[in-house]
């Protein structure tokens, strides 16, 4: 079999020689220079760089925030999107903008913003403070910031699965005797599924990359709310390049799992449905 | 009259219990109002904490200045070119059939899943001091790391998928027949491109220049590992924000990042008027087909 088909178009050969190209230069082979600069590390060196007590302090931290920040947006992001879908209400089209507001504001004007309010003399952060929960410069401060960044990715991949399910298999479901719970349980919780999956892992990878809206609000204590993207910059910061690698290297796999994940869950939903080429 | 209502189409037995609508109503809106709207206001709410003229004398500041100036400078450069590749990725992809397709296309969102700590790093350890290139380009007095062209190649990283992920999709559904017709009635490559996918994709176009903009404007952690934070020299205003905060200067910060939040607010409202036109073109294109 033939690489490429033919066609009766022309600039295939140009268009995909200057993409190679272009992607070649700037993302894949500045990404195996770490790869190959982590290879330099024996692999007891690297070991004890990944496995140092703060190190893992760290991941544990980024990672747990990074989870249930994404099952927050979960919950949060299906209900914003049915409210959005399902019921009018005056403002609806400003709301609906305002949901990709964390993908157009600069990460770190979301971070001085979040931590001014929640710092325990700010708006939100002074009324917590009086039941004894403190939100900025605790691990809980990382949750909130992570939550922010993550919300429109649940909203945005659910909300199209919610506007295309056809009133039909709702009214067939009524008709058959199932209350709105059943119904939703049933029919409108499975066809959304595949999407709320996504969304939760999109929301997940790009909370345990985040950096600009965290470092603000986490306090950056060592051992406590320290995340992983700091770390490395502080080893650069000292010029430990080695370690700065192996840390990054790590994070490199783990984007790399999620991405697999994400094809994978999409596999599955097109499989489902039965719209495989 | 009833504020909350559901689509008029849907039979009470689709529909739930009032007090169900505006239970989930009031949680959505008080979970947006606090994750949203709460830290929008209070941007500007801090950056006018002192008055206007504390405000304006912050952004006049000429390290401020300059650090606005590098912001879009650096946006000028980066948008543009990764607008180039996203129509030719675009072109490739959508138009044409080859193998390793959904691979190429997995490789060109990687940078969405790369952290930008990381992504400012591999532009380190090659065109670093100690990086593969460094020994190389302090000899020719050529400086990447610590200067505006790694802020710019940090910057077209963290862009790079941007118009291409938009641009892939809607020409894919688009198809080739168009184009073959313009190819069979004697046009040239070129002439097709202009004439015939060009005027197609273009809401589509401006909708990835959009959201690349908004992000090359706002990028942070990629920026702050390759800046080296200098002063009127290499700060972009994200950055120039986080300088002033943590000199607890924090008028000047949040009246830095009110014109980053005014920008992306900017942002939002063209999205959605981008959105709104291509629903209009649909909803034309749609009637059309039924006319005739």
């Amino acid at each position: 079999m033939r690489f490429k088909q033919p066609s009766v178009l022309p600039g295939f050969n140009l268009a995909f020689g200057y993409t190679i190209v272009y992607l070649s230069l700037l993302v894949l082979i500045p990404l195996s220079a770490l790869v190959i600069k982590t290879t330099s590390l024996s692999l007891a060196e690297f070991w004890q760089v990944v496995s140092s007590e703060r190190v893992v302090a760290a991941y544990q931290l980024t990672f747990g925030a990074s989870l249930i920040a994404a099952v927050i947006n979960l919950f949060a992001g299906l209900l914003v999107a049915w409210v959005l879908v399902r019921y009018s209400f005056p403002g609806k089209r400003i709301v609906d903008a305002l949901v990709d507001l964390p993908f157009a504001l600069p990460t770190a004007v979301a971070g001085i913003a979040l931590t001014t309010l929640y710092a325990p003399n700010g708006l939100i952060g002074e009324q917590l403070a009086k039941l004894g929960i403190q939100v900025a410069f605790k691990p809980l401060g990382v949750v909130v910031a992570l939550t922010f960044i993550g919300l429109p990715f649940v909203v945005r991949t659910v909300q199209p699965v919610l506007q295309d399910l056809e009133a039909e298999l709702e009214e067939a479901a009524a008709c058959l005797g199932a209350n709105r719970w059943q119904t939703f349980c049933k029919i409108i919780f499975p066809a959304a599924l595949p999407a709320l999956l996504t969304g939760f892992t999109l929301a997940f990878a790009r909370a345990i990359g985040e950096y600009g809206s965290v470092i603000f609000i986490a306090g950056n204590i060592p051992l406590e709310s320290e995340i992983v993207p700091l770390l490395i910059i502080g080893k650069l910061e000292q010029y430990d390049y080695a370690g700065a690698t192996a840390i990054a290297t790590v994070m490199l796999l783990i984007s790399f799992v999620l991405i697999l994940a994400i094809n994978l869950i999409q596999w599955w939903h097109a499989r489902r449905h039965g719209m495989r080429k | 009259m009833q504020a909350v209502s559901t689509t008029a189409v849907r039979s009470a037995a689709t529909q739930e219990a009032v007090w169900v609508c505006w239970l989930l109503l009031t949680g959505a809106l008080l979970f947006l109002g606090f994750f949203l709207v709460l830290p929008l206001v209070s941007i500007f709410a801090e950056a006018l904490r002192k008055g206007w003229a504390l405000y304006w004398e912050a952004l006049k500041e000429p390290d401020a200045l300059s650090a606005l100036q590098l912001t879009l400078t650096v946006t000028l450069i980066s948008v543009p070119i990764n607008l180039v590749f996203g129509v030719a990725a675009a072109w490739a992809i959508a138009k044409f059939d080859f193998k390793g397709k959904s691979l190429l296309i997995t490789l060109i969102d990687l940078p969405f899943s790369v952290s930008p700590v990381v992504a400012g790093l591999i532009y380190v350890l090659i065109f670093g001091a100690q990086g593969w290139l460094g020994p190389w380009l302090q000899a020719h007095d050529i400086k990447i790391i610590f200067a505006v062209p790694g802020i710019v190649l940090a910057t077209m990283f963290v862009t790079f998928p941007f118009i291409a992920r938009e641009l892939i999709p809607l020409m894919e559904a688009q198809g080739t027949e168009e184009e073959q017709a313009a190819m069979v009635l004697g046009a040239s490559g070129w002439q097709t491109f202009w004439k015939i996918t060009l005027p197609n994709i273009k809401w589509g176009l401006l909708y990835g220049v959009i959201l690349c903009n908004a992000r090359a404007m706002g990028e942070f952690g990629a920026v702050s590992v390759v800046s080296g934070h200098i002063r009127g020299m290499t700060n972009t205003t994200p950055l120039h924000v986080e300088i002033l905060y943590n000199e607890y200067n924090f008028v000047a910060s949040f009246a830095c990042a009110s014109i980053l939040a005014l920008l992306a607010l900017v942002t939002l409202v063209a999205k959605t008027w981008v959105e709104w036109q291509t629903e209009r073109q649909m909803a034309a294109e749609r009637a059309a087909v039924y006319e005739t």
